[in-house]
């Protein structure tokens, strides 16, 4: 696989010995590194091209750093830069004095207007609205009734259409009429996914655009899309003027440089982003987070708040104060594996970790979801005391242990082993989160590497 | 007769003439600025070498094969083995075509049916209606088709491949939304044999590649056809969307791991994105792509040729 943009700027700079600072020489070889990583995610060859340019002006009168080292700054300049063009805040909604407000669903085959439909719907009504939904899609098979199950799933109402209802402008004006008669506030429109060049079904988007006057026409992207992104947002765009994009299956590993590209040629924002398939899998998007999965520096931001909703705050300094002073026990060693399950699977956190340095390694640790659970009974077998004091498990009490959580001699051993490794080293690094998180088999060895890696500038926890 | 970048091109016009008839294709532009760099120079240039990478690079073919093929124009230029723009066509066929060589492969025969395709892909790809245009291509060709649908997850998967079902006079075997996709599976391939049908296509849910326990639900799918028929699957099609740009190379990587891929349907060509990914998944994987899809119309799918592919790449 590729290797990381920060990784490779770091070796730029080591060849370059003695030039502790930017200069025309090594800029050009750092370029060319940051050309091929937003090229390789998938940034539109024009776009890259601009960026690159605005990269080098501003990189060659910028004042050298002394706390930075000029890797670390070439990709501060590059993660503003990307960030200036995605937009340099989240993007509201936009809604109509004369509701309903229509928002029109449109895009490619395949990208997830159906799935975004339902969870816009279900966000709308979480945040005080009262959407109504109805699917325009007569051509693809079942498609109606896909919308149909989902609005069902989230308790949304649809308008399914009246009998002899055949034809998209009849069912969206119907659906219209019913949604302000019955007092909903936002009429969202999922519409036949399309090729934007053909010619018919864009004009058929076009009619209904004059038809509901929607104040909202989002645009649905597949974070995956290539180079092909820039034409179709482009020729959406032209016929209908846009006013928004939603990217999709972001929970993937693309790193959704088909983002830029859309901006780019459209200048409208991204609004939302698809994170699976779950009907609440949806956030408002963040220019600065994709601005770092861009340029494959994970996303720590989102890791950050998706803990900060699930661990007690209080808690967790409490515990911060026991790792200190080396105070951490057993029990508490289960509560934080308790805690890091709540948030999801392991696998889904180490997806949002920034593929630097030593952590790059993580991203092929298999994780054995199993082996926690077995941690997790092996400790809920242990008397209090003796979670309390390790100290006093002795032969007998682990042959009591293993037969009460139904696992060996042998396992207990090594839980006992790993608990005492981890508080030897999480006595060295104090963000006690992440490392009670790697509880794992290997935990103590992988959480003593997190302790030295170095985050790159603006992560720091 | 269509004119390319390598000249006229004959002999498909199944491929050809169906990516025209479709839709009327926005594709000036690059033919144009391509020719022109061609023609208004003799020698080749950076500017030349430029455009020529902006070409490859827009086809989705990747930084690393494009730079494969670059590095080896510039050497034999270097070396004045070509000084003539004109050159550079045969030459870049050439490579192309060298990679993606053994691409053509078509399915292989299974001696005794059922024979048991899998398809498998990320969501969006294309899965469910690619298996309505197979059953059509099989019947036309004199085999009896069974669809099993175990995409029994999104909302009316199931409904959508009926509809495919009535559509192409195929039963579908099916089981309530929710159930296990293995148990559906089963069923199906023992449907099959009671039958005695050519072909079971099976659906599968659409998931992204980094969804490990998905992924290891099609290893579970793989185990129990084995189960029920012993060479079963006897073909995994990994449904992809051409619009996709270098995350198709980790899809096939990760698919191919999980559920033993043998070949790619490369799907939604009829728009104006390439599919160049499979270049990049052609010469790391050496998979083989079967088909293609071009249309939303049972008989849009179409055998993977590589002349046209690449002639296609350039228009």
């Amino acid at each position: 696989m590729f290797d990381n943009l920060s990784e490779k700027l770091q070796r730029v700079f080591k060849n370059l010995r003695g030039e502790g600072r930017l200069t025309a020489e090594n800029m050009d070889a750092a370029l060319r590194e940051i050309r091929v990583a937003l090229l390789e995610a998938d940034v539109n060859f024009r776009v890259v091209k601009q960026l690159i340019e605005a990269v080098k002006v501003k990189a060659m009168g910028e004042e050298v750093l002394q706390a930075l080292s000029p890797s670390q700054q070439v990709i501060a300049i590059v993660r503003d830069e990307l960030i200036k063009v995605l937009g340099s805040h989240e993007s509201k909604l936009r809604f109509s004095n004369d509701p309903p407000s229509v928002f029109l669903i449109v895009g490619l085959q395949g990208s997830g207007k159906t799935t975004s439909t339902g969870k816009l719907a279900r966000w709308l009504s979480k945040n005080g609205h009262r959407p109504l939904v109805v699917s325009v899609d007569i051509y693809r098979p079942a498609a109606r009734e896909q919308l149909n199950v989902i609005a069902k799933q989230i308790n949304i109402p649809i308008y399914f259409g009246a009998p002899g209802e055949a034809l998209p402008v009849d069912l969206a004006r119907s659906a219209k009429l019913e949604a302000t008669n019955s007092g909903r506030d936002v009429l969202l429109v999922d519409t036949a996914g399309r090729l934007h060049i053909d010619d018919d079904l864009m004009g058929e988007l076009q009619q209904l655009k004059e038809l509901l006057g929607p104040v909202e026409i989002l645009f649905v992207a597949d974070a995956m899309t290539g180079q092909d992104a820039v034409k179709s947002a482009e020729e959406f765009h032209k016929r209908l003027g846009i006013t928004g994009v939603i990217l999709t299956k972001m929970d993937g590993d693309a790193r959704g440089g088909a983002a830029l590209s859309i901006r780019h040629v459209t200048g409208q924002p991204l609004k939302f982003v698809g994170v699976g398939e779950k009907p609440d899998a949806f956030e408002p998007f963040y220019p600065d987070r994709a601005a770092s999965r861009i340029l494959g520096m994970g996303d720590i931001l989102s890791f950050i708040e998706k803990a900060e909703e699930f661990v007690d705050k209080k808690q967790a300094e409490q515990m911060q104060q026991k790792l200190m002073d080396n105070e951490f026990t057993l029990e508490d060693f289960r509560n934080q594996i308790r805690q890091m399950r709540k948030i999801g699977s392991l696998d889904s956190i180490l997806k949002m970790m920034p593929q630097v340095g030593m952590l790059k390694e993580l991203q092929n640790v298999k994780v054995d979801e199993g082996e926690m659970t077995r941690v997790v009974a092996i400790i809920d077998s242990m008397t209090p005391r003796e979670r309390n004091n390790h100290m006093i498990i002795n032969g007998n009490r682990r042959r009591r242990i293993a037969k009460g959580s139904g696992t060996s001699v042998q396992d207990v051993n090594q839980l006992l082993k790993q608990y005492t490794q981890t508080r030897k080293m999480m006595k060295s690094f104090s963000g006690g989160m992440l490392g009670g998180m790697l509880g794992g088999k290997s935990g103590g060895k992988m959480a003593g590497k997190l302790g030295k890696m170095k985050l790159p500038p603006g992560f720091g926890f | 007769m269509i004119q390319t970048l390598f000249g006229s091109v004959e002999q498909e016009p199944t491929l050809l003439e169906k990516l025209k008839s479709g839709v009327q294709k926005t594709r000036a532009g690059l033919v144009t600025r391509l020719e022109d760099a061609l023609s208004g120079k003799k020698e080749i240039d950076a500017d030349l070498l430029d455009e020529l990478e902006y070409t490859l690079i827009s086809a989705d073919i990747g930084v690393s094969t494009t730079n494969e093929i670059l590095d080896r124009i510039r050497e034999r230029v270097d070396r004045k083995l070509i000084g003539d723009a004109s050159e550079l066509r045969s030459l870049i066929r050439e490579q192309l075509l060298e990679i993606l060589e053994g691409s053509e492969r078509p399915m292989p025969h299974v001696f005794e049916p059922p024979a048991v395709v899998m398809v498998v892909g990320v969501n969006g790809a294309g899965k469910t209606t690619t298996i309505g245009k197979l059953a059509s291509r099989f019947q036309g060709e004199g085999r009896s088709v069974l669809l099993c649908a175990a995409d029994t997850f999104r909302a009316a998967a199931i409904e959508q491949l009926e509809v495919w079902g009535e559509r192409t006079g195929t039963e579908v075997i099916r089981q309530k939304p929710g159930s296990d996709p293995s148990a559906v599976l089963f069923d199906a391939l023992h449907a099959a044999r009671a039958r005695k049908v050519d072909y079971v296509i099976v659906d599968t849910a659409g998931r992204l590649q980094t969804k490990t326990n998905l992924m290891a639900e099609l290893e579970k799918m793989r185990r129990t056809a084995s189960r029920v028929i012993p060479d079963a699957p006897h073909e995994v099609l990994l449904v992809l969307d051409a619009t996709t740009g270098q995350n198709g190379l980790e899809q096939a990587r990760k698919f191919t791991e999980s559920s033993g891929v043998t070949g790619i349907v490369l799907t939604k060509l009829d728009g104006t994105a390439k599919g160049g990914v499979v270049v990049a998944i052609a010469r790391e994987l050496r998979l083989p792509i079967r088909y293609i899809g071009v249309g939303e119309q049972a008989g849009d799918l179409l055998p993977f040729e590589a002349e046209s592919f690449i002639a296609s790449l350039f228009e």
